[in-house]
């Protein structure tokens, strides 16, 4: 990665660049979500950053640990002169809980699309002018965005109707859950619609208290 | 049958003219059994390609918050499973960067020496599969038979064949077996004769060179804008190998190229991947030579490294400090950070984020060929459809790491 990067970011964007980091030698800026596109052509364009090379775009829920609580991560490179860069982006959640927005950048490295469409799978960041912004992992009918931390993991998706009408799939059992992990030994008992659990044990064969 | 000798008039016989949506997958043979490519057709020609992946979602990174950094290993395993050795090395060394420790030598050049085999499996049944979907059934028994010889060796290192989960932080699981040099140094010779004949099978048939020339063309902006790295970089002429670019281990003191090719097609994919097991063979003789004897493989220290079982079993501190490690985990310094190694398919990078705890806040993998799969539908409109079958081959689409 390279310090020349930051210090031509910093001379162009001046207040817009809220700080700068380079922990374990990754150069990092973190940029305010209004100029995100800007600095994203400015570094493909700009001479001495030439970051033509996109490397990844993806994002970090801090629920309970910053506000605001998402991060947009992109990280880019330039074939030319191998240097990095990791910009970041804050963005949160509307007032009434609409989902954090910031601008696409897929006219910018067309390799963007199907991260940003990941990105708002797992995430639900709105990536304003993508062309195409489905879901690209999960299915149409998910309901959430998985990768949220306020998503739990033992969570059951309703099962989703045959879509043409006729009932194929099994429905679902009792919560398998995922039987490892040393957070979760608290959550075995989990909701599922339409079904009682009473009287029975889970695969643990811990005793329901 | 009967001659058409009906009277027509004009415009009764006409073809249909509507575009037709053809499902290739999500279980076609030629579909690797996990990703649909929707395809809007003119006749053969694709007009417009949807590529929907999605079809192996595990919840990689969702799993990887709710344990230890440790427990991690078994998962990226399967995440390239054409060559686990190298993303366990790949997650070792993101972890190590963080915690800032770094594996004595001879630990990096086993990891690289078991890092190339991986690689040379990764390329034989991307040639392989590639062939065999084409009709070439030969070469991709051939190439399945080195490639078993070569997990023999794995074997014999770490007990499994297929996922070993072997890599450490700080080290190895396990410290080279005796015999492991004469084993490399024997294998080698016949997995490159087998290499050979397996080449010299397709190379001068017709119908394979037709299917892969000129046939799923990308230029070198368009490879570097969509985020491609590895040998489909490589293939467009386009020169950037982690290894040689950014060394890592000890990439920096071996002698070794890197193919490029020049077109972009289905050929020099596939030939820069030839060219690529030959370049690995390289690798590890060379590193054959460098790596000692004797000598530690894993990192002198407590705080990430099990103490040994005879201290456990035997010593209060040794089994509390057995305890501590993997109860709470390898404490990582909070912070980011974002390492990258070349994997099999290309960059294969680990952006990570840490609180300071035993459990990881969150684990982005990039998987590379993730990007590669997002080329596609570039490189097959405007192709006929029996394209798409060597042009899906040749990216090498694995399934674990594209859909996490």
């Amino acid at each position: 990665m390279s310090k020349v990067v930051l210090k031509r970011l910093e001379k162009r964007f001046g207040d817009a660049l809220l700080s700068t980091h380079d922990q374990f030698g990754d150069e990092t800026a973190v940029v305010t979500p209004e100029v995100w596109h800007e600095v994203a052509l400015f570094l493909r364009d700009d001479p001495r950053c030439q970051m033509d090379h996109f490397i990844d775009l993806t994002a970090v829920d801090y629920l309970g640990r910053r506000t605001p609580r998402f991060e947009v991560v992109l990280h880019a490179r330039s074939m030319q002169k191998l240097h990095r860069i990791r910009v970041k982006s804050p963005a949160d959640i509307g007032p009434n809980g609409e989902n954090p927005k910031i601008d696409s950048v897929v006219d910018v490295w067309k390799g963007a699309n199907w991260f940003e469409r990941e990105c708002w799978d797992m995430f639900g960041i709105e990536f304003k002018g993508h062309p195409d912004l489905r879901r690209l992992l999960m299915y149409e009918e998910f309901e959430g965005h998985p990768l949220r931390k306020d998503y739990d993991a033992h969570k059951q998706q309703p099962l989703v109707e045959y879509r043409e009408g006729y009932e194929k799939l099994a429905p679902f059992g009792l919560p398998e859950g995922m039987p490892f992990g040393r957070q979760v030994h608290d959550r075995w008992k989990v909701a599922v619609a339409g079904r009682t659990t009473e009287g029975e044990t889970n695969i643990l064969g811990f005793e329901e208290d | 049958m009967e001659p058409l000798d009906v009277e027509l008039e004009d415009g009764e016989l006409e073809l249909p003219t509507d575009p037709m949506l053809l499902n290739m997958g999500p279980s076609h043979p030629a579909m690797h059994g996990t990703v649909r490519i929707v395809v809007e057709l003119s006749g053969e020609t694709i007009n417009k390609a949807d590529v929907q992946i999605g079809y192996l979602h595990r919840g990689f990174e969702k799993m990887c918050e709710r344990g230890t950094w440790t427990q991690i290993f078994p998962y990226v395993d399967r995440l390239n499973y054409a060559s686990p050795m190298l993303n366990n090395v790949g997650f070792a060394l993101a972890v190590e960067k963080m915690l800032g420790v770094t594996v004595p030598e001879r630990c990096q050049h086993y990891r690289v020496i078991l890092g190339e085999l991986a690689r040379i499996c990764d390329h034989f049944v991307c040639s392989g599969a590639m062939a065999m979907e084409l009709g070439a059934f030969t070469p991709f028994l051939y190439f399945c038979k080195a490639r078993d010889m070569i997990w023999d060796i794995f074997e014999e290192e770490t007990g499994a064949r297929l996922t070993h989960s072997f890599g450490r932080v700080g080290g190895m699981a396990h410290l080279p077996t005796p015999a492991f040099k004469e084993m490399v140094r024997t294998t080698l010779p016949a997995v490159i004769d087998i290499l050979e004949d397996g080449e010299n099978l397709v190379l001068e048939n017709r119908i394979f060179l037709d299917r892969l020339e000129n046939v799923g063309i990308i230029s070198k902006e368009d490879a570097v804008a969509l985020g491609w790295t590895g040998v489909v970089l490589r293939s467009t002429g386009a020169n950037y190998d982690a290894r040689k670019h950014h060394p890592y281990l000890t990439y920096d003191r071996y002698d070794f190229e890197v193919p490029v090719g020049q077109k972009g097609d289905n050929y020099d994919r596939f030939m820069c991947r030839q060219h690529e097991i030959r370049q690995s063979v390289r690798i590890i003789e060379q590193a054959l030579d460098m790596m000692a004897d004797e000598g530690p493989v894993n990192v002198d220290d407590p705080r990430i490294i099990l103490p040994p079982k005879e201290e456990v079993y035997n010593s209060i501190e040794g089994t509390i400090q057995h305890f501590k490690i993997v109860m709470e985990g390898i404490k990582v310094p909070a912070g980011e950070c974002y390492s990258y190694t070349e994997s099999g398919n290309g960059e294969l990078g680990f952006y990570m984020v840490s609180d300071g705890s035993g459990t990881p806040w969150r684990v982005r993998i990039r998987p590379p060929s993730f990007a590669s799969t997002a080329g596609l539908e570039q490189m097959i409109t405007g192709a006929m459809i029996p394209d798409i079958v060597p042009t899906f081959g040749s990216i090498n689409m694995i399934g674990g790491e594209c859909d996490h």
